[in-house]
């Protein structure tokens, strides 16, 4: 296969495990040396993306979500996935400030921060089916010979 | 998170100590909107120095609080953000609304 390190985690859909899922990940790429710039980049884009998953993805039930992460060469590449309600119009959910559920004090920069943090996002989500979410990050190799 | 609350005068200084994510938002959100109301607050300053990490959960609250105090005629602070604090805030557009400070003092005097 096509990488050089893999993991995957499970978890139950619970706000709680938002700081497990992100500290999770981090570890895990520790290994490619990250600043601690591209490290709290990488954290935001995970919790962003778990949030996601907990709040649309189930509602109020807590359900499994999956993470997996890869390194390829100097990339990072985070998939995170559930099996909950889906999203309606990914296009609209993308849009800076866009929240499907105001009442809960969103703000609707999930997709946006997870854009900014990360070099590439893709969703892909069917109704009724689940919602999953590549991200990758390359992870600049230090100049100084580190 | 470790929620702290002081108040000064008719403000009510928030330090924020640890993560800031939507499950610790849960958490913080009713003892922060409970002490605006029932200290007489006008103005707020959220003291950020030992915020360890936060995502788009802390625009929420930030904005949510600032359209509370705004009805009232009062005014938000934001002292001592880290930069990758600033950079989500920038994002959102925060600093258009809501200035930022170096010291609580500094913000205290400007409200």
């Amino acid at each position: 296969m096509n990488f050089e390190n893999y993991m995957k985690i499970e978890f139950l859909s619970k706000s709680q495990n938002e700081s497990f899922a992100r500290v999770a990940v981090a570890s895990f790429v520790s290994q490619l040396d990250p600043t601690i710039e591209e490290m709290a980049d990488i954290k935001t884009a995970v919790s962003e993306a778990v949030t996601n998953a907990i709040i649309h993805g189930y509602d109020k039930s807590n359900e499994k979500v999956v993470i997996e992460c890869k390194i390829i060469g100097n990339t990072i590449m985070i998939i995170i996935e559930d099996f909950g309600n889906g999203i309606d119009d990914i296009e609209l959910a993308r849009q800076p400030l866009y929240t499907s559920k105001p009442e809960l004090e969103r703000s609707g920069m999930g997709f946006t921060v997870m854009e900014t943090f990360m070099d590439e996002v893709f969703v892909e989500s069917h109704k009724g089916i689940g919602t999953k979410i590549q991200m990758t990050k390359r992870i600049k190799v230090a100049e100084n010979g580190e | 998170m470790r929620l702290k609350l002081e108040v000064e005068n008719n403000t009510l200084i928030i330090h924020l100590d640890g993560e800031l994510d939507h499950h610790s938002t849960e958490e913080v959100r009713e003892d922060i909107d409970n002490a605006i109301d029932s200290r007489n607050i006008k103005n707020i300053i959220f003291e950020l120095s030992n915020m360890k990490f936060m995502d788009s959960s802390g625009v929420g609250v930030v904005i949510g609080r600032y359209k509370k105090v705004d009805k009232l005629g009062g005014v938000v602070g934001i002292v001592n953000s880290n930069p990758h604090v600033d950079k989500i805030f920038e994002m959102a557009g925060i600093y258009k609304i809501i200035n930022k400070y170096d010291t609580k003092e500094e913000a205290l005097g400007n409200m």
